[in-house]
């Protein structure tokens, strides 16, 4: 369902990524990890049509984002790692307006939007303006968002953030859910524990260059980290597995 | 237990050496404000040849214009006998109070930005910052963002008394002495306003209420303005005597404002005359602004900024949307539907929007009140010269208004996007079709408006049908293209990171939009000169005729409007496509 062919962005001489070749199944969970800057959301954010790649191509869904972006983004919803929306439209007017921009309205759109409201327990506050809303809320509004065309593809960053530990499990249970029933999802996230307990494969991204690609199995396989946490194997193969001394920090 | 995280902080020996640091000075605190431009100016290196290159050309022709308008008028000023220089006097009284207006209106406004929202605020009231450091930070920045198209404003006016008064290289000096204070006065009131008004009423209501304390204050200004009828000075005769006009005249228009104090200090020193009063009133009353300032900060501002912190007003703010507005919109697809009631509701709900839709009503029911004024209906035969001149004056200055109307509400289309840009770029909707959304829902109301506008002045003006036909034909070119022009610069201009939407039409790009939507306005009346120049004439001479010439030049407009329209247009898809946006 996502495919990566060589995909590079650079900025100036900064090379934020460094040709990435990935391919996403139908009906699979992978988790994006990386450290900081390592260039997840740089990534994402070409596969959701946002930013034009320097070199290679994006596909979602057997569409190339760049020359039928209309067909890709059609079958595709991005949750951003941050909840940006207008702050003047209210919940229920905000996903009809999303829902409207994927060319989709009337009855069908009102129940749906009515389903995912309640679902994300906003159903009180859907025609309160959305500058009243939490971080969290907010979070919860986009989720819905970019469930409310029926999407087969999801492209999430970082979605835990802001959100409860309830909100949290139930957003696990819904991407499980959601790839079990055939759909896709390619989520970044800093929650190793997370990415261990949900996702079917992972990708470790460093430096703009994926250092390693598969099943957790496989990846201990390929770092050579038998029996080893996802954190040590992350530590390892991204640096700062040693401990370091902190005296020039806390130090006199 | 009882030893708490900062004393237990402070125990191990790292408390000691923060609260041992000097505190940050006035520039370190505006630090960041500078690196920023100075980064941002880095970042648009590649393009900053042309940028400066359109600001030297739109700024240089801005400043040119201004400079030999004044110039003439004060040297004909000047040459009058007795009551020339006393006029001279009076029109630098009226523009400082006008500058003094308008200085008081956008630091009111900017105000609640820098001192309570600004987002670096965090930062900085958790650092080690004196109280006082910080409010002097605050009200430069907020100084600076208020006065700076009031100082452009006034180089070329101030100039051109220098010039004409035989001023002297050291005018320069004067000027900024009298400049200077006139800008901290109406700083530090703003503030001290704002602060105040934080600490009374609710948060989130209280841009509500600036924005309509300030509209209400520019209203009344300009009406009071227009009503006072400054333009009778130049007409003596209206006076019963020569005494009662030079009392007038001798007046000062408010002498207990320091515009005047400023007017006066600047006309002593063209006059020679040795008075330190105005300087010394200027400089002390701006000292004690400050300082009183000051007081009111050091006193309510923790208070106001934890309360413009809290959550916003409870009230239900959804409203059923009319079945009228839902039949009208029906016959649209759902994407064109939902992006145009999208961009509606954000405008409405938006109260730094409805000031400015207020100011614009302001703006025209004066220039209605203006028209109604002119000399063409009085019975009178008329001069050619003059009936023409009415007309393209009111050409232009319909022009004008629309222009200003397109630079508020249409060139900020864009940049109202910002950081929800993530979701239109993810969406399957093209840049086409957002950009013809913006464009048709900027464009279409100021369509109805201009058409309405000109028909209204040309049925005062008692226009021939002929030259109404003429006039409506033209604004509508000039309107399609200059929704374009503000939509197009506004695309390559964007100010996504601006913390107040009224303060994105003063951005470059608008400056620039504003004067080229000016020449435009310029290019088409030399183009119209000619033919309805020479159908006045035939008319006036009874005989028939002329109206090829107003179809051809009409027609000539209309491609150049296409043009202007198309353009524009292109240019901001192509910059939109091409957009790396990072939040």
């Amino acid at each position: 369902m996502i495919r990566l062919t060589d995909l590079t962005k650079r900025y100036g001489r900064f090379t934020a990524v460094d040709g990435i070749g990935l391919e996403v199944p139908k009906g699979e969970l992978f988790g994006f990890l990386g450290p900081n800057g390592a260039g997840k959301t740089t990534t994402l954010r070409m596969i959701a049509g946002i930013l034009q790649p320097t070199a290679g191509t994006v596909e979602v869904a057997g569409h190339d984002i760049q020359k039928d972006p209309v067909a890709a983004k059609a079958r595709l919803g991005f949750i951003p790692d941050r909840p940006y929306v207008y702050e003047k439209l209210t919940g229920a007017e905000f996903l009809r307006f999303v829902a409207g921009l994927y060319d989709q309205g009337g009855a069908g759109v009102e129940s749906r939007m009515d389903e995912l409201l309640a679902l994300f327990e906003l159903s009180d506050w859907k025609d309160q303006l959305v500058e009243k809303y939490s971080h969290g809320m907010r979070q919860k509004l986009i989720i819905s968002s970019a469930l409310v065309h029926r999407p087969d593809v999801i492209v999430v960053d970082e979605p835990m953030v802001g959100l409860d530990p309830k909100g949290q499990s139930f957003l696990k249970d819904l991407f499980r859910q959601f790839c079990d029933r055939g759909g896709t999802v390619l989520m970044s996230t800093h929650t190793l524990e997370i990415a261990e307990a949900v996702c079917d494969r992972i990708a470790i991204i460093q430096r703009g260059k994926l250092a390693a690609v598969g099943t957790m199995a496989e990846v201990r396989q390929q770092t050579e980290s038998h029996g080893q946490s996802l954190e040590q194997v992350f530590l390892k193969l991204t640096g700062g597995a040693e401990l370091r001394s902190l005296d020039g920090v806390f130090g006199d | 237990m009882g030893c708490s995280v900062t004393e237990g902080w402070r125990a191990s020996g790292l408390g000691p050496q923060a609260a041992a640091l000097p505190g940050p000075g006035i520039l370190r605190v505006l630090e960041p404000k500078w690196r920023t431009a100075r980064a941002r100016i880095r970042q648009e290196r590649d393009g900053i040849g042309g940028k400066l290159l359109l600001l030297f050309l739109v700024g240089g022709g801005f400043w040119s214009g201004t400079y030999v308008l004044m110039e003439r008028v004060l040297r004909y000023l000047k040459a009058t006998p007795e009551v020339g220089p006393l006029i001279a006097s009076k029109i630098l009284g009226v523009a400082l109070l006008s500058f003094l207006s308008l200085l008081l209106l956008s630091n009111l406004i900017t105000a609640l930005s820098s001192f309570f929202l600004a987002r670096d605020l965090d930062l900085l009231l958790s650092a080690p910052i004196d109280w006082l450091r910080l409010y002097l930070a605050k009200l430069g920045e907020n100084m600076l963002h208020s006065s700076w198209m009031v100082v452009v404003m006034a180089v070329p006016v101030f100039t051109a008394y220098g010039v004409v008064f035989d001023g002297g290289p050291l005018f320069a000096l004067v000027a900024a002495a009298a400049l200077f204070p006139l800008l901290v006065v109406p700083a530090a009131i703003g503030a001290a306003t704002t602060t105040i008004l934080v600490n009374v009423f609710p948060a989130r209501r209280i841009r509500d209420l600036l924005t309509i304390i300030a509209v209400l204050a520019a209203a009344a200004f300009v009406l009071a303005l227009r009503l006072a009828r400054p333009e009778q000075l130049a007409r003596p005769e209206g006076f019963r005597s020569l005494v009662d006009f030079l009392t007038v005249l001798q007046a000062p228009t408010s002498p207990l404002l320091p515009s005047q104090w400023a007017a006066d200090m600047m006309m002593n020193w063209f006059t020679r005359v040795a008075d330190p009063l105005p300087i010394v009133l200027l400089w002390t009353t701006a000292a004690a602004v400050v300082v009183g300032g000051a007081w009111v900060h050091q006193r309510l501002y923790t208070n106001g900024f934890t309360r413009a912190q809290e959550g916003g007003d409870t009230r239900g703010a959804a409203r059923v949307q009319s079945p009228v507005i839902t039949l009208l919109l029906s016959p649209l697809r759902p994407q064109q539907r939902e992006l145009f009631l999208k961009d509606v509701r954000v405008f409405f709900r938006d109260s730094t929007q409805w000031g400015q839709l207020i100011l614009i009503a302001v703006l025209l029911v004066v220039y209605l009140f203006n028209i109604s004024a002119l000399p063409l209906n009085t019975g009178e035969r008329l001069p050619l010269f003059v009936t023409v001149m009415v007309i393209f004056l009111n050409l232009g200055l319909t022009g004008f208004v629309l222009a200003s109307i397109a630079v508020r509400f249409i060139f900020p289309a864009v940049s109202l996007e910002g950081r929800q840009l993530w979701l239109l770029r993810s969406s399957p909707l093209d840049m086409r079709g957002l950009l013809r959304s913006k464009y048709w829902t900027g464009t279409l109301p100021l369509l109805v408006l201009a058409v309405v506008l000109m028909i209204l002045t040309s049925v005062s003006l008692k226009a021939p049908p002929a030259v109404v036909a003429l006039s409506v034909g033209t604004i509508i070119c000039i309107t399609a293209a200059l929704g374009a022009i503000a939509l197009g610069y506004g695309a390559v201009y964007p100010q996504f990171e601006t913390e107040n939407v009224a303060q994105i039409p003063t951005s470059f790009g608008g400056l620039v939009c504003m004067m080229t939507i000016v020449g435009l306005l310029g290019l088409i009346i030399a183009i119209e000169a000619g033919p309805v120049s020479e159908y006045i004439q035939l008319q006036q001479a009874g005989q028939p005729g002329g109206t090829t010439g107003l179809m051809v030049g009409l027609g000539i407009v209309a491609v150049v409007c296409a043009v202007a329209t198309w353009l524009p247009l292109r240019v901001a898809m192509r910059k939109l496509e091409q957009m790396d946006f990072e939040p």
